[in-house]
């Protein structure tokens, strides 16, 4: 018996003194915010656009990736420590904004306690003025296309699609119906209208979620609408 | 005193022993062969070369079936693989390659033979091009996978100085690295015996497949890379000048063109033109064969992917079934008249088609189908494949079972009766065929190739003349020959039974990526094929994909094929003295475990270089978008 407790005090011990030299200490600051054009959200699909944090001094160089959630906000706990954060030429349904203080697409971060930034970028397009509702069997969608970039560097539209899903991860990859549009034949860039019926769903619900996703020339990433419940 | 002598007489026993006698730390060893042994002997040089064969380098092959469900050809019908189907993106990592410690031997296998003095000139000869051929291809498939890499051609050694600076070599641009495998093959093909029966050593016709295979490569990103002006870096790393897209496909051309003056020809020699494509790949009296990776039984040299892929009903062991080809793939094989059509399970008003025997479904299509994959109502090893779902009534409810050849009471009699096959299909159930379909491709027919202390010695093709003849059609079609392209092309198609010739007007490049797609499926050539034609992001967009989506635009290059379909057969249950009873209906589905779309994205063009090795050496560059 008395070794018994021996045991469960050694291992108490183990235990006790264990925990202060194994674990590292946690990073302790947030960094969150949004992709913004003017204030306003850049809606993207899930895991699209991911976000490079550079920490200069290190012997080995890589990047912590921070991916933007569909809202257009992205959050990463971090070390306290000046970063340099990177969305690359290539990410994104935009373009980023040279930077007044480097120069180039690059941001300066010195992250001391939680921090919000917003960065601001230069989209190719914003949706505008955006009704989804249920018409019938349908989802029905009205919107506008508002062209943001319209120098040497504008791209057209290749497609734009409407995609309801039954959760609220929706986009190309995630949806149980969707509708595509090409970009060609839209003849009103303010006022585009498109409509899906909504499949029988296999789960006891009374609503789907959806949005608007653009797909523009030559760019990888999608823009989309903000995420609607729609109450069938 | 005695003490003393005593210790007086040992110290001058260890001393006289030890001191008159050198050889006490100079003998050989017996555990390993030095350099002057190995190097003074041909048969022990062969052996290292041997050794150096065998590490080379394939992503798919016969040794990784997995990694041909990675894309749209095929589904992976076992537990540990189903995350295939269910990331949403590919790592950009994938397919990374920077095996430099292999190149190195292939180096230092070089310096040494050439150092060699104790081995006839002839020998020397041959073993140095033999190596410079294996060096050539190990390049080739780094720039395959990276792009411009370091080009290394001797053995580097580190001197201790402290600075190891002069190790560091810059990312060669992408066309010097195709550049330099294109010259060396033209260097090394005379040197190299002209023997059509060598197969497994490199030989004169190895050394042009490969050239031709190289420059058709460095041509197709020339050509096609301008549509994706992303895919490159300013210094020449990535990507490869527009203005250097003929004189490949020129070098690809002549060189694929020399291949047919050797002596190799296409196989043929079974009547059934199914089996007949079928026994290319296992057949060893082979005038097809021109580079291959052999085995052999009892050697320790044996491959299992019958063991792994075997259908499972009447298995030789208690798995097999994991590769299953996908209806995406399937439908892909034309109908004889050289059309293309999704199979006909529905009539124009929603009906389902009746067959008195599943394979009557896929009658009248291309001999390769029947050669690539296993249908149900087909045979393997003599024996059915029993694929069938379950019994489905006119209502269209199913019957079925979660094990395989499960029992169910069919007609309320009180006996129970099979109602699914022993090889499924049972949607999440691993080794059985959950798209309906197994691979035929490969699988060794030889009792025992199923045993997993058995094996089999079906060797992996790397180089067939099929596949020359190909690459000779596509340089000419884009050369603007399009009258030589379909020549080659016919030659290819007749052997499938598509006996009605193409004609020049005929040849597409939807046409040619069509028919690669077809005649070199499971060779490891899809995910290279669709890189360099810059496709693959096309393809592999990451859409969800409907059953519309899979049945429209079949032939086409830039067909969105992101999940792999399956086909499932019925047995259809009417009523007993109904003629219809025990029909066959077929249903399109996706199976379970898939879950998302491939998406292959603009960063994964070119793997990613390990962070490890940019940080250890400033001067490589990071490949673009990643």
């Amino acid at each position: 018996m008395k070794n018994i407790y021996l045991l469960l005090w050694f291992a108490l011990g183990i235990g006790i003194t264990s925990c202060e030299f194994d674990n590292y200490e946690e990073p302790e600051s947030k960094l969150q915010g949004r992709i913004v054009y003017n204030g306003e959200p850049i809606n993207v699909g899930y895991n699209d656009v991911i976000m490079q944090l550079w920490e200069p001094g290190w012997q080995l160089k890589g990047a912590i990736n921070v991916s933007v959630d569909q809202d257009g906000s992205y959050s990463a706990v971090l070390f306290n420590a000046p970063y340099k954060l990177v969305i690359q030429p290539f990410q994104g349904p935009f373009r980023s904004i040279k930077n007044e203080v480097t120069q180039s697409d690059t941001i300066l971060v010195d992250l001391k306690s939680n921090q919000t930034l917003d960065i601001e970028v230069m989209p190719y397009y914003m949706i505008r003025n955006i009704q989804i509702s249920k018409a019938g069997s349908d989802v029905t969608a009205n919107f506008g296309l508002e062209k943001i970039i319209t120098d040497a560097n504008a791209k057209n539209v290749e497609n734009v699609t409407l995609y309801i899903n039954k959760t609220t991860f929706v986009d190309r990859s995630n949806n149980i119906a969707t509708k595509e549009l090409n970009g060609a034949d839209i003849t009103d860039m303010n006022n585009v209208s498109m409509s899906v019926t909504v499949p029988a769903l296999n789960t006891a619900q009374n609503y789907v979620f959806a949005r608007i996703g653009v797909r523009i020339a030559g760019v990888e990433d999608m823009l989309y609408s903000p995420i609607q419940k729609i109450q069938l | 005193m005695k003490k003393y002598i005593y210790i007086l007489l040992t110290g001058l026993l260890v001393s006289s022993s030890g001191c008159n006698d050198d050889e006490f730390l100079d003998k050989e060893p017996t555990n390993i062969l030095l350099d002057e042994q190995v190097w003074n002997d041909e048969t022990l040089v062969l052996s290292v070369l041997g050794n150096l064969y065998l590490r080379f380098p394939d992503l798919q092959s016969t040794e990784s079936w997995a990694e041909y469900a990675n894309f749209d050809e095929a589904f992976a019908s076992a537990a540990g693989d189903y995350w295939r189907h269910q990331n949403s993106d590919y790592g950009y990592d994938s397919w990374r390659m920077w095996d430099y410690g292999y190149i190195r031997e292939i180096n230092l296998f070089m310096q040494k033979c050439e150092a060699s003095t104790g081995i006839s000139d002839a020998a020397k000869e041959r073993f140095l091009a033999e190596a410079r051929f294996i060096r050539a291809g190990v390049y080739f498939e780094h720039v395959k996978r990276m792009g411009g890499v370091p080009l290394i051609l001797e053995p580097l050694t580190y001197d201790y100085s402290g600075d190891p600076s002069y190790l560091q070599h810059p990312r060669a641009k992408e066309y010097e690295v195709y550049d330099f495998v294109i010259k060396e093959l033209e260097e090394i093909k005379s040197i190299l015996p002209a023997d059509v029966n060598d197969k497994a050593r490199a030989t004169k016709g190895a050394a042009l497949a490969m050239e031709a295979r190289a420059a058709l490569y460095a041509a197709s990103i020339a050509k096609y890379g301008a549509s994706t002006p992303q895919v490159s870096l300013p210094g020449g790393e990535v990507g490869i000048p527009a203005d250097m897209a003929t004189g490949y496909y020129q070098k690809a051309l002549s060189a694929a063109q020399e291949v047919m003056t050797l002596g190799y020809s296409l196989y043929q020699t079974k009547p059934d033109l199914g089996e007949n494509f079928a026994s290319i790949f296992y057949d060893k009296a082979n005038p097809e064969a021109i580079w291959v990776e052999d085995f052999k039984l009892r050697s320790g040299r044996t491959v299992g992917f019958t063991v792994d892929n075997q259908p499972r009903y009447l298995s030789e062991e208690q798995q097999g079934g994991r590769l299953n080809p996908t209806l995406n793939l399937v439908q892909e094989f034309e109908r004889l008249d050289n059309t293309f059509a999704p199979l006909p399970i529905m009539d124009a008003s929603g009906n389902l088609i009746h067959y008195s025997n599943p394979a009557d479904l896929f009658a009248g299509r291309d001999a390769r189908l029947y050669g690539t994959v296993i249908l149900p109502g087909t045979q393997f090893k003599g024996n059915g494949v029993d694929i069938w779902a379950g019994y489905m009534r006119p209502n269209g409810n199913i019957i079925t079972s979660g094990n395989i050849g499960g029992q169910a009471d069919l007609n309320g009699d009180g006996n129970n009766e099979q109602v699914v096959g022993f090889s499924g299909p049972i949607n999440g159930l691993e080794f059985t065929a959950q798209t309906g379909f197994y691979i035929r491709k490969y699988l060794d027919p030889q009792k025992g190739s199923g045993q997993i202390g058995t094996r089999s010695e079906v060797w992996w093709i790397r180089y067939r003349y099929a596949e020359v003849l190909l690459n000779a059609a596509e340089a000419a079609f884009e050369l603007g020959q399009t009258e030589v392209a379909a020549g080659y092309m016919n030659q290819v198609r007749a052997r499938a039974g598509l006996t009605e010739p193409l004609t020049a007007a005929d040849i597409t490049f939807d046409r040619i990526v069509h028919e690669r797609k077809v005649e070199l499926a499971f060779e490891g050539h899809q995910l290279f094929d669709m890189k360099r034609w810059r496709l693959a992001h096309v393809v592999w967009n990451g859409n969800r994909m409907t059953v519309s989506d899979l049945t429209s635009n079949i032939g086409k290059a830039n067909k969105v094929s992101t999940m792999p379909f399956g086909l499932w057969p019925y047995k259809y249950l009417a009523d007993p003295n109904n003629p219809t009873n025990n029909d066959w209906v077929f249903q399109i589905v996706i199976p379970n475990p898939v879950t998302n779309p491939d998406r292959f994205r603009l960063g994964n063009y070119y793997s990613e270089i390990d962070n490890g090795t940019i940080s250890s050496n400033p001067l490589i560059v990071r490949q673009p978008n990643q």
